[in-house]
């Protein structure tokens, strides 16, 4: 790629609350860092910890999930659903090397397109500031790390061999 | 799910086995699109793309001829799926499905791709804003390709609506629903319907009077047979979905027999209390009333209420209860406890009304403080011949003012309270001047910022008041203070103000103090709101489907909003938006079903290891287990397509129409294709 | 357990302002508050200078800051609501417009200063009846002052615009503290009007003219004490008194001091101690003749 690199983030919006909010906040004409990739799920509870994952092993540099404020979920607990599987990929994510900041929940109201503007561009100038995230290039580095230590543990065994032969 | 079939069952040409032919059309909206997006090289790469047919732009897609376009080359290009990148799918993913359909495709064999409001009103750079439109382009073709045909869903409706709010919004629903011929409950959390209304005194700008205009409304309600009328009572609980709400009333015991009290008040008389001791709620405390009371004489129900807070048979028990003796119909039941009743509804209308604004939380305005300074809705009390000063305007100390200030927008369009607009404090003003001018002859100042008086009548009634000599002065006041400069203001109000067209900073001594309140959201707005999924704008007021061409509908289908629970607004205002919302609830349940979005999820049983780890998760209960095959079965009736059972499958057995997770990868992997 | 806070007195307290200090440190170590004097302190600026070079301004008061941020209470107080709004306003600025938080930091780093935005500026008023609580004077008070009837002056730079523990239209803590006194306070519809400030020296009418209002206020609601929290304001009331009467042809007498001067003579302190014999308007015979006659009988 000869350009400069721009952030590129993954969002998953729920139709009825951050969906919404992302459409008043272009009716209201609220200028916002154009970096994102929204994919429209019903529900913040449709966001299969995969999606995520996909995503990151696919280039994204970050991922953003939008969901209803607890309590006023459209489905009455999706929302909920959501934040429990993503503090367990928070971890699963941050054990992966991914920094604190490249996955985000955020909780945006249809009525919060001002809201939704500030997320996008905190989050789009975090992840500028963070870097490429490149997962695929760093899964072939470590592939290639764990070869190097996988061969030379062999070497070591060879080595040790005759000692106890 | 082996194989699809070639055709759906509607004659409708379906697409495996078949070669699949997309239409990729995208919308220039005017220039609201094309002024940013580079409409045509969007185009230029959707025709790249694998299994697209043809790729068009056009001015406006979604008018006649743009429809047209679409269901042209279905039929000559033999075209299979359809993806239109205009605006947002909450706008017009409807009227494509129709294109697509009448074209003679399944309608669901179409993706929409937003690109105005997610795309060129957002971003400011084009070459960025249309790469983005070019990548969201791309997954929804990737993604159409894997659609499959699906059908709507149809309902049952149950024919009963519910109403909760019984204010004029309330009842001119109720009355509109039950002469049509509905089911209609009723409930009120106070002991009368009337509302705001039953408390005005005369209306703006005909100054006809409130209660001649309410009160016939209200007798109306209480003799419909098809209305149901609970009053003193509450929702609790609210279960089920558009056709078929389930929902928990709780009746508050008002320790009278409603079958048996003709409301002829003699246990008011009896009472114990001699004189009325207690605060009374309906004349905002300006007057007194007894434990046992009837909020106004003309309200509906006719019953009295016992209130258990001040009645001594509750309080002390040593009550010699001359009110239950009195009453040879022995109406009178302490022992009354609360009930709940369930009801089952095909629709909802909430009209749950607003709050005045709640002036000590402006302690420059003096309230609570100088006696003499009173909220609007006081006044409006004290202008009523049947209020609680007989009509009579007579300060706390006794003297008839000389001199009122009428202060507007306390509580409105101020960054420290609130924000908005309440719309009918400028008139209200207006009409308490008039009033106040007629009752006292006293000189009418108004404090006001601008005169907002849009409505049929209503400039003429403000140019009328000021050649009734209301006197004008614009500038919002600063504060009321009894701080004297000169003999002329001792023992009176100072209203302080920048008068801003005399460009100077003016005292005015007046005897009384009259605060125009703005509209709030009502006390319990926030419940009401989250037992009946309904969303609220950043002020709290109920939140309608589309600002302009759905004002009455929510974003949960089979609920409907009307008056000032959707925000503030005046009374012909809210009759025309209550009558919309028993229209929209009228069309939907007359039809006697509904369609429902087909994105259900199904389970596919040869994968699923009938863990149960899904059936807890699904607030709908839609899931069960079959313990003949010991998997799980979803009822598609009861499933509302959020999906979330979706992502918990651990044997990935469980998948969503129209979000099926081969669809949502191939959306992820093209947005990220270039990176 | 003792409370500690950092203590800046400011500038005026060594000059017109000597009763203000002489008071606050008799009251507070008879309440058991310590007061770490802030070494090396300089002057906020007061508003003055603010106008003049905003930059070099704000540098001046968060030199304060710095000092402050190495004390072991981060918590620095002061008497003076002068140096209250300055030292509060410098922080808010500070933490809002960043690009002036740098620079500001970067002229204490050329002086060997760190700021790090750890301390908190509290109003010695705050202190009093919120940190020590009334319940604790209430303890202390030896001389119920009974036919004391305050006007509670607040002054506008207590309260505008970074008031934080009461409201900033109606406040009611010196309210409150004169109750617990055993004092009357009145309904004083002018306590958060501006005393005119600095004005009195450069624009003498003006602030005269604002001055006789709360004077001749005070009076009209019968009050016989006015108490105020701020150097600056005492001092253009108690001082201007005759100059306002020669102006406006009114009488507008009244006796005027600290809330710290008031709480010493309901704790049984001596005048003396209390700085009272430095207030213009302090009459050796007032407490006897207006408070006290009749109170304890």
């Amino acid at each position: 790629m000869s350009e400069a690199w721009e952030p590129r983030i993954v969002a998953f919006f729920c139709n009825w609350c951050t969906y919404t909010a992302a459409d008043l906040a272009g009716v209201s004409r609220l200028k916002y860092a154009p970096n994102l990739r929204t994919i429209r799920v019903m529900c913040s509870g449709r966001v299969d910890p995969q999606f995520v994952l996909e995503a990151f092993a696919r280039g994204a540099d970050g991922v953003l999930i939008g969901g209803c404020h607890p309590g006023d979920c459209h489905y009455i607990s999706g929302n909920y659903k959501c934040l429990r599987r993503f503090k367990m990929l928070r971890r699963l994510v941050r054990d992966m090397g991914i920094e604190e900041g490249r996955l985000r929940l955020e909780w945006i109201a249809a009525s919060e397109g001002e809201k939704l503007k500030n997320v996008v561009n905190e989050m789009v100038a975090h992840v500028r500031a963070l870097g490429p995230l490149r997962l695929n290039q760093k899964f072939a580095e470590w592939d290639e790390e764990m070869n190097q230590l996988e061969h030379a543990v062999g070497e070591a065994q060879k080595a040790k061999e005759p000692v106890h032969a | 799910m082996t194989g699809i079939p070639n055709t759906d069952g509607n004659g409708r040409r379906g697409a495996a086995g078949e070669e699949i032919r997309i239409g990729f059309y995208v919308c220039h909206c005017g220039m609201n699109i094309a002024s940013l997006v580079d409409v045509a090289a969007v185009a230029k790469e959707a025709a790249k793309l694998p299994h697209v047919i043809v790729s068009r732009e056009y001015k406006y897609m979604c008018s006649d001829p743009g429809q047209e376009f679409i269901m042209q080359d279905i039929r000559e290009n033999r075209l299979n799926r359809i993806v239109v990148a205009a605006c947002s799918p909450n706008l017009h993913e409807s009227t494509f499905r129709g294109a697509v359909a009448r074209g003679g495709i399944n309608p669901y064999f179409f993706q929409m791709v937003n690109i105005r409001e997610h795309g060129s009103w957002v971003h400011t750079d084009a070459a960025a804003a249309t790469a983005k439109a070019i990548d969201q382009v791309r997954a929804a073709v990737a993604r159409v390709a894997k659609h499959r045909p699906l059908e709507r869903r149809r309902m049952e409706v149950n024919q009963a609506v519910l109403i909760v709010g019984g204010g004029i919004a309330g009842i001119t629903a109720a009355l509109n629903l039950a002469d049509a011929g509905k089911k209609v409950y009723l409930v009120e959390r106070e002991p009368t319907i009337g509302g705001h209304m039953a408390k005005y005194d005369k209306t703006f700008p005909t100054l006809d009077c409130a209660a001649c205009i309410l009160t016939p409304k209200m007798s109306a309600v209480r003799e419909h047979p098809n209305i149901t009328l609970w009053t003193y009572s509450e929702v609790t609980k609210v279960d089920g979905h558009v056709g078929k709400f389930k929902v928990t009333v709780r009746r508050k015991p008002r320790y009278i027999d409603e079958e048996t009290c003709v409301g002829c008040l003699e246990c008011i008389s009896a009472c114990v209390f001699k004189t009325p001791k207690f605060e009374d709620e309906f004349n905002e405390g300006l007057g007194k009333r007894k434990p046992i009371y009837i909020p106004f004489p003309q309200a509906v129900p006719p019953l009295v209420t016992i209130d258990p807070e001040t009645c001594l048979k509750f309080k002390t028990g040593k009550c010699k209860s001359p009110c239950e003796t009195v009453c040879d119909r022995k109406a009178v039941d302490f022992s009354q406890t609360e009930k709940t009743e369930e009801i089952e509804v095909g629709a909802v209308i909430v009209a749950t009304g607003f709050k005045a604004f709640d002036v000590t939380r402006l302690p420059i305005y003096g309230y609570g403080l100088y006696d003499n300074v009173y909220t609007a809705l006081e006044v409006e009390r004290m202008v009523t011949s049947s209020g609680p000063t007989g009509g009579e305007i007579t300060l706390r100390d006794g003297r008839v003012p000389k001199s009122i200030g009428i202060i507007h927008c306390v509580g409105s369009r101020d960054k420290k309270t609130n924000r908005w607009c309440s719309r009918v404090c400028c008139m209200y003003s207006l009409k308490l001047a008039h009033l106040l001018r007629e009752h006292t002859g006293a000189d009418v100042y108004q404090f006001y910022i601008d005169m907002r008086c849009p409505g049929k009548g209503y400039d003429e009634f403000y140019e009328r008041m000021l050649d009734e000599g209301v006197q004008m002065i614009r500038g919002r006041a600063a504060e009321v203070t009894d701080w004297t400069m000169s003999p002329e203001e001792e023992g009176k109000l100072v209203v302080r103000v920048e008068d801003t067209l005399a460009a100077y900073v003016r005292r005015i001594p007046v005897d009384m103090v009259v605060l125009s309140t703005g509209m709030e959201p009502a006390v319990g707005a926030d419940e009401i709101r989250r037992m009946f999924n309904i969303s609220c704008s950043t002020e709290g007021f109920f939140l309608e489907k589309h600002p302009k061409l759905a004002p009455v509908e929510t974003a949960t289908a089979g609920v409907f909003i009307a008056g000032c629970c959707q925000g503030p607004k005046d009374i012909p205002d809210t009759v025309a938006q209550a009558g919309a919302a028993a229209a929209q609830a009228l069309a939907l349940i007359d039809k006697g079903y509904v369609e429902m979005e087909p994105n259900t999820s199904y389970i596919d049983p040869d994968d699923c290891s009938g863990c149960k780890s899904c059936i807890p998760l699904c607030p709908y209960h839609a899931i069960a287990f079959d313990e003949g095959s010991k998997k799980a079965v979803i009822n598609e009736a009861l499933c509302t397509g959020c999906g979330t059972c979706v992502a918990s499958c651990p044997s990935g057995s469980i998948s969503q129409n129209l979000f099926e997770d081969d669809q949502i990868f191939s959306e992820i992997e093209e947005v990220l294709s270039h990176v | 357990m003792t409370k500690r806070y950092t203590y800046f007195p400011g500038c005026s307290i060594l000059g017109t302002g000597r009763a203000c200090e002489e008071s606050t440190r008799a009251v507070f170590a008879e309440l058991g508050v310590e007061l770490d004097d802030l070494e090396d302190w300089n002057c906020c600026g007061a508003t003055a200078y603010m106008s003049v070079d905003e930059h070099k301004a704000l540098a001046l008061a968060a030199r304060n800051l710095a000092l402050a941020d190495t004390k072991e209470c981060p918590e620095l107080t002061t008497p003076c609501s002068g140096c209250y709004l300055v030292l509060n306003k410098t922080q808010r600025y500070m933490e809002e417009y960043p690009r002036v938080g740098d620079k500001v930091k970067c002229a204490l780093k050329d002086a060997g200063l760190n700021y790090t935005g750890r301390v908190r500026v509290r109003h010695m008023l705050d202190i009093l009846v919120h940190d020590v609580g009334l319940d604790e004077v209430r303890k202390h008070v030896k001389r119920p002052l009974k036919n004391a009837k305050i006007a509670p002056y607040y002054g506008c730079q207590t309260v505008r615009p970074y008031l934080d523990f009461d409201h900033q239209h109606y406040p009611m803590t010196i309210d409150r503290l004169a109750e617990a006194l055993g004092a009357t306070p009145v309904h004083f519809p002018l306590k958060t009007r501006c005393c005119g400030g600095s004005q009195m020296g450069t624009l003498p009418n003006v602030a005269q003219r604002l001055c006789y209002a709360i004077l001749r206020e005070a009076r009209r609601q019968g009050a016989n004490l006015i108490l105020s929290v701020c150097p600056l304001c005492h001092f253009n009331l108690d001082s201007y008194q005759p100059d306002i009467r020669r102006r406006f042809g009114e009488d507008v007498s009244i006796t005027t001091m600290y809330y710290t001067q008031l709480v010493g003579l309901a704790f049984g302190m001596d005048p003396e101690t209390l700085g009272l014999h430095r207030n213009m308007t302090w009459d050796g015979s007032w407490l006897e003749r207006e408070v006290l006659a009749g109170a304890t009988a």
